[in-house]
């Protein structure tokens, strides 16, 4: 992987686009969501990541590690969903582990997102395989020692992972057996986010 | 009604020690309110403890708001700590995300593992007689051991 440094700037981008992937796939997400679940993801992605937009946009964070915590801390307050306190918590925890360095490289944003997907599996008790937002986080984490475009790939690898799946955790673990069958919309975002960053590292 | 309201909130009486506060958060703004108000009420005439429903969004739908629990817990803190009880999914997360990345709660809140309405009864209770945070997190957590067959 390359020793390109990432500045506030780039992870203001990636949130942008973030902001974006979700806009266009939001009613993906939902009719993912409404096989399985309760039928709000893709509304919900939306409100939060408009407003991680809004704060980055009009106060610009100076460091890598202050836009993400401010992403999380706005996805954990707007999204009122599951999905506002995981994502809130992989964005937090990986701004946290990247501190107040002006700029970063590819490989601690590498290990900034490990403790954050770490922290994502502790807070929902889960692990991979359990058909879930870790499905595509962690292969998309592993493979970004490769590259960006690589990691996108990974997750997105990862999201269709979980057709087959029987979900364990969460609302779509109620219905068993008929989980099987459904892509899984906290995986498909995740690979969203993903390709939102290869996207921006361009 | 948005499930941000406070159902008790006197506070400690005529000096005596702090009080611990209680939070419920549910999906659902009248599901938060109405398990308040059925805990304060099943306490008696010595519900004292300080009780705040946090319940739905802000608009009133129904959710999770991390916004309406972090109103509820400082409205309900004493000093002597916050016992915040939680339906499912989304309130549970919210809440341990809370604890766990962020500074808004107040200090010595704690999300407390319990059935929410028993659960609620039994915290209200406790928290109103000045027993300590410890103490209302085991009494609510052991409502879980109230078989009903």
């Amino acid at each position: 992987m390359s020793g390109t440094a990432l500045d506030a700037a780039f992870f203001v981008g990636w949130m942008t686009a973030a902001a974006a992937a979700i806009d266009r796939e939001a009613e993906r997400l939902t009719e993912l969501d409404s096989a399985i679940g309760d039928a709000d993801h893709g509304t919900n992605m939306q409100r939060g990541f408009a407003a991680v937009v809004k704060v980055v946009e009009a106060e610009p964070p100076a460091t890598p590690g202050a836009v993400l915590t401010t992403a999380g801390r706005q996805l954990i307050s707007s999204v009122g969903g599951a999905s506002g306190p995981l994502y809130g918590t992989l964005l937090r925890r990986t701004g946290k582990t990247l501190g107040d360095a002006a700029q970063v490289s590819a490989e601690e944003l590498r290990a900034g997102l490990r403790a954050g997907v770490e922290a994502v599996g502790q807070l929902g008790g889960s692990a991979p395989g359990d058909k879930t937002m870790l499905d595509a986080l962690v292969p998309a984490v592993e493979a970004l020692a490769a590259s960006f475009e690589a990691a996108a790939a990974a997750a997105e690898e990862g999201a269709r992972s979980t057709v087959p799946m029987l979900a364990k955790k969460g609302r779509a673990s109620y219905l068993g057996e008929r989980s099987i069958g459904h892509q899984d919309p906290g995986a498909t975002s995740s690979a969203l986010l993903f390709a939102a960053l290869a996207e921006v590292a361009k | 009604m948005n499930g941000g309201g406070e159902v008790s909130g006197q506070g400690p009486a005529g000096g005596a020690e702090a009080l611990v506060g209680v939070v419920l958060v549910s999906h659902s703004g009248p599901v938060a309110e109405s398990v308040a108000a059925l805990a304060v009420g099943l306490a008696g005439g010595g519900a004292k403890a300080p009780v705040a429903a946090a319940g739905g969004t802000p608009d009133g739908g129904l959710g999770t708001s991390a916004e309406l629990i972090t109103e509820a817990a400082h409205r309900v803190d004493r000093g002597a700590g916050v016992a915040l009880l939680v339906d499912l999914g989304s309130a549970v997360l919210t809440v341990k995300a809370l604890i766990a990345e962020g500074d808004e709660l107040p200090e010595g809140a704690r999300l407390v593992d319990a059935p929410f309405v028993e659960g609620a009864v039994a915290a209200v209770v406790t928290a109103s007689a000045g027993a300590d945070l410890d103490a209302v997190a085991a009494a609510a957590g052991e409502a879980y051991g109230y078989r009903k067959e």
